[in-house]
């Protein structure tokens, strides 16, 4: 990867508390899983940079390589990668989403 | 592209010999699947760690042969 993509990524990631690398847009997501965690943050009122991985071929492949994991969407809280779409799904339903929310004061919905 | 659901499979398990593995073809258009995978290698690994064990399992077909794979881990 790039240092000049890698340097991107670092940068979104420490900028914003909580970064979603997704396809699309959160106002216009171009696929089903990138929406659907889009959704999950809107519900809880969570704010949030969506980055859209379409828009630069060099980001849609480092932001995989950057974290090791071969899918997108990608939730990054407080810099840390919390999961793609099964992950972020499944701890929501079962409340771990909400526990890391406030685990890392992040403002949201209760 | 696409993957069998077969193959799939053979692949999750050749990794991790005592999973449980389901698979379904979400669309039916062999690019849209779901597996369950229980194992008793995922005890004492986080969820993200058990969900890479599952792509690593998969050699880089994941995001390539294969688009969407939705994946449920548990231990056994």
């Amino acid at each position: 990867m790039e240092q000049q993509t890698k340097d991107l990524i670092n940068n979104e990631i420490s900028n914003n508390e909580v970064c979603l690398f997704m396809k699309g847009t959160p106002d216009a997501p171009q696929c089903g899983f990138s929406m659907a965690v889009s959704n999950m943050l809107k519900i809880l009122e969570v704010k949030y940079k969506g980055v859209n991985v379409l828009e630069s071929s060099a980001l849609r492949e480092g932001i995989k390589e950057f974290s090791d994991w071969p899918t997108v969407p990608q939730l990054y809280i407080k810099n840390e990668f919390v999961g793609g779409c099964d992950i972020v799904k499944e701890m929501y339903e079962n409340g771990e989403l909400k526990k890391i929310l406030e685990d890392k004061k992040i403002n949201f919905k209760k | 592209m696409a993957m069998d659901l077969k193959e799939i499979e053979t692949l999750i398990k050749e990794a991790l010999p005592d999973a449980v593995v389901e698979i379904q073809d979400l669309a039916g258009d062999g690019n849209h699947y779901s597996a369950t995978v229980i194992s008793n290698k995922f005890f004492g690994k986080s969820k993200i760690e058990q969900h890479k064990m599952v792509y690593n399992s998969l050699k880089g077909k994941m995001g390539n042969e294969l688009h969407a794979l939705a994946i449920k881990t548990k231990e056994q």
